[in-house]
């Protein structure tokens, strides 16, 4: 197995949430959930210590967390801009903002702009339809954002 | 008095939160905060017009509430008992205030059996839930045998609201028939299709009604475990099923023994992780297992192999909503309301260039018209009506000519759509249907889980073709090949998600041809969504030469002098539209 290069307190963390779920190999998503929300995302190296600490094979956890689009294995940024792209935003121009965000930052879909500080990603549907197009960033939403006013939002969290 | 506050995501998200702690200042402040009781509450489902305040006992309906309206409405409203006239929302076509919600064109036809609590009680409070009926229809279900309450689902007709429409009941009765050591009641709650928020509406509004429809359908299967699958983007209804859970297990409403009965039933969570292929059961059920969520083919059914290999009951969110009413009013109630095959209502998550986006529940046979025109207010900005897709993407776009389809499960899927699990989008003369079909593919093939070849690259090839039509590069035979590829990727697909993805190309091209033909013969997009396909040009009646536009223009591809009419270079045009946005005499136009 590749040798774990993860800080001893990280491991010691994913250990003990495997724990938690008494290191049962069905227990995988919710470890994986709980493994993201500690550590943002989902390095190679996370997935060895959960694959041995849980007996099943290295194969197998990557096979899950490539499977579901919430699981990422890239960091997100200091402020994870999501679009919501289902249909209702669709049809009330959420691709126009996109494409705003994507210009203004100058990155494409599912990277981080090289400070560190934006991350840009697709989702569907937050269910606030009624406020359509829908825009969350870490934990606040945004409604009936048009392109004009995605420069004032970014604004925000600039400094 | 109470003032009810909504909770739900979309007020919340126009800071409901801050309306309920102003209101609770301005209410100390005046020392009646032991008198008056501020309640938040799940949707209203008149989410376009959030935040909505109520307050009863007079039933008075407050919309698009701010923050800083909270101490007028504690002064004027609470105080001195008179309304605060410009919260009120104006019928649109009387131009009269409506203060009363029963009163509004909105909620008039609407009949709420699933969300019957839904912006009444708080979801937090288990004893708001009993004060209405709650568990009492679990407590009903001790004093018959399985059997009798597998019958009384069974006579209501009651159908599976998740999107296939399977009888609740008969699904039930297969549960229960099947021995073994350990069942399992597995409650639905993945809600994929993007642009429905029904279930989500039901678990952050009324979460016990759920539990308590999952532990009767326990006790008729002779299931002591149940497991609520929910996506993990829903973080508000996880917590407050958290929170229901907790309680009821304090009441003794779930856990051992309940109410004496001497039956067993517990619930726990299980979460999503972004992939919609999960909705369908099977995957579901693997992806309860700590597996890839991967369709598997059925037989088995759950009910004979699911969770762990032991026979389960999965049904949807909707469904078990509807259980406890049933048990409490009877079957005979029930089956009064709705149309010959499809009995009850359905909620719709109604959303789109429609007044009034929103959560609705209306009866089966409902017209199409009927939920567009008179709940939905019409659509937006005065344009033209043009589809309405149901079915997510699953179902496909009916027009004009199916307004008057009474909406059930056999009727929507005689005229090539679905009743699907309730999404309901409505569009208008600006939306190209290719375009829309295209949106739905896109959907479909990040979604597809790969294992079978016909939707894998089936779905692509479909989505390419769609690509090649909107970037005016098609021909009619693609329009062919669109067709004979949509039947085989039906035929030979493994699960629903491959067998319905076409869907919303067949009823695009079988209700919107002629669009089509305009893109592959003429180039052109008549709604003017297609960029490839779209030219910016000035009229020159129009145009004051006001240089506005040629300012505004990144790739300085418009000349003119100043008070002349201004000329576009089609050629170097890369339509970002900002001069038509900045031109104040509407002289710039897409053809
Ligand atoms: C691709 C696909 C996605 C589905 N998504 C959902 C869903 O999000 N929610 C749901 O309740 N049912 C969904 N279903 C239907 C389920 O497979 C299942 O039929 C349903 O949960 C049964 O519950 P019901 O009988 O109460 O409707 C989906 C089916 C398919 C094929
Ligand atoms: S039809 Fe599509 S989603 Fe269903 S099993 Fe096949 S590849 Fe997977
Ligand atoms: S902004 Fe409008 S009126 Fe002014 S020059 Fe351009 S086209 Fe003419
Ligand atoms: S659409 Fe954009 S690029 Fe084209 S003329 Fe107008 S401003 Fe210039
Ligand atoms: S489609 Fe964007 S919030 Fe529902
Ligand atoms: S979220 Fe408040 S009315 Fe729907």
């Amino acid at each position: 197995m590749a040798k774990i290069k993860l800080a001893k307190d990280k491991v010691e963390k994913l250990i003990e949430i495997c724990k938690s779920f008494n290191n049962e190999g069905s227990e995988l998503i919710n470890v994986l959930h709980k493994a993201q929300g500690t550590f943002g995302y989902l390095p190679a190296e996370v997935q060895e210590v959960i694959a041995r600490e849980l007996g099943v094979s290295v194969a197998h956890v990557y096979g899950v967390v490539t499977f579901y689009s919430f699981f990422t294995m890239v960091p997100k940024g200091e402020f994870p801009i999501s679009i919501c792209m289902g249909t209702a935003c669709y049809v009330r121009g959420a691709e126009k903002v996109l494409e705003e965000f994507k210009k203004q930052l100058k990155v494409p879909i599912g990277e981080t702009t090289e400070d560190g500080k934006f991350s840009i990603s697709c989702l569907r549907c937050v269910g606030a339809c009624g406020l359509a197009p829908v825009v969350t960033i870490g934990e606040r939403t945004y409604g009936r954002v048009s392109a004009g006013d995605v420069a004032d939002i970014l604004k925000e969290y600039r400094n | 008095m109470h003032i009810l506050i909504c909770g739900g995501t979309g007020c919340r998200a126009s800071k409901s939160e801050l309306i309920q702690t102003n209101l609770e200042d301005a209410l100390k402040a005046k020392g009646l905060e032991d008198e008056v009781q501020v309640v938040t509450t799940g949707c209203f489902g008149f989410c376009e017009k959030g935040p909505i305040v109520k307050i009863l006992p007079d039933n008075t309906f407050y919309i698009e509430v701010k923050p800083e309206d909270a101490t007028e409405i504690v002064e004027e409203h609470i105080v001195k008992g008179r309304q605060v006239m410009r919260l009120l929302y104006t019928d649109p076509d009387k131009k009269e205030t409506v203060s009363d919600a029963k009163n509004m064109g909105f909620y008039k036809k609407q009949i709420r059996i699933a969300l019957r609590n839904c912006g009444f009680i708080n979801p937090e409070n288990i004893e708001e839930y009993i004060s209405r009926d709650g568990y009492g229809a679990l407590g009903k279900c001790f004093e018959m045998t399985p059997q009798d309450v597998i019958d009384i689902i069974k006579k209501s007709g009651l159908r599976g609201r998740g999107g296939g429409g399977f009888p609740t009941g008969l699904k039930w009765e297969f549960a229960s028939k099947n021995e073994a050591d350990q069942k399992y009641v597995v409650c639905n709650a993945d809600e994929g299709d993007p642009g429905a928020f029904m279930d989500r509406s039901i678990l952050e509004g009324d979460p016990h009604s759920v539990l308590e429809a999952m532990a009767i359908c326990g006790y008729t299967m002779g299931a002591d475990k149940g497991v609520i699958y929910i996506r993990a983007e829903y973080p508000l209804a996880i917590e407050r099923l958290k929170v229901a859970i907790g309680q009821a297990r304090e009441y003794g409403l779930l856990g051992k023994d309940i109410l004496g009965s001497g039956f067993n039933f517990d619930v726990e969570m299980r979460y999503g992780a972004g992939a919609f292929v999960c909705g369908e059961e099977t995957a579901l059920i693997h992806s309860m297992e700590g597996l890839r969520g991967e369709p598997t083919v059925k037989p088995p059914f759950p009910a004979e192999s699911g969770y762990n290999g032991k026979p389960t009951n999965v049904n949807n969110v909707e469904t078990f909503a509807n259980v406890p009413v049933i048990i409490n009013k009877g079957a005979d109630w029930f089956s009064a309301i709705g149309t010959d095959k499809s009995k009850g209502t359905k909620v719709f998550a109604l959303a789109g260039k429609i007044n009034n986006v929103g959560l609705i529940e209306v009866p089966m046979g409902t017209t199409l018209r009927e939920v567009i025109y008179e709940i939905g207010g019409g659509i937006k900005d005065g344009k033209k009506f043009k589809a309405v897709q149901t079915g997510g993407p699953s179902g496909g776009c009916l027009t004009e000519r199916h307004l008057d389809t009474p909406i059930d499960f056999d009727n929507l899927l005689a005229v090539g759509s679905m009743m699907g699990s309730g999404g309901m989008i409505v569009m208008d003369e600006d939306d190209c249907m290719v375009s829309m079909a295209k949106f739905y593919l896109d959907f479909t093939v990040e979604e597809s889980c790969g294992k079978c070849t016909p939707c894998r690259v089936g779905n692509k090839r479909l989505y390419e073709l769609l690509d090649k039509i909107t970037e005016g590069k098609g021909t009619r035979e693609d329009i062919d090949l669109l067709r004979n590829l949509s039947a085989v990727i039906k035929d030979t697909s493994l699960c629903g998600l491959g067998q319905t993805s076409p869907n919303p190309v067949l009823s695009t091209i079988e209700n919107f041809y002629d669009e089509y033909m305009a893109h592959v013969d003429d180039h052109k997009c008549v709604a003017g969504q297609c960029k490839a396909l779209m030219q910016y040009v000035v009229d020159p009646e129009l145009c004051v030469g006001c240089t506005l536009c040629a300012r505004n223009c990144p790739v300085d591809c418009i000349t003119g002098e100043r008070k002349e009419a201004h000329v576009i270079d089609v050629e170097k045009c890369i339509k970002c539209g900002a001069c038509m946005d900045k031109c104040k005499f509407n002289a710039i136009s897409i053809q």
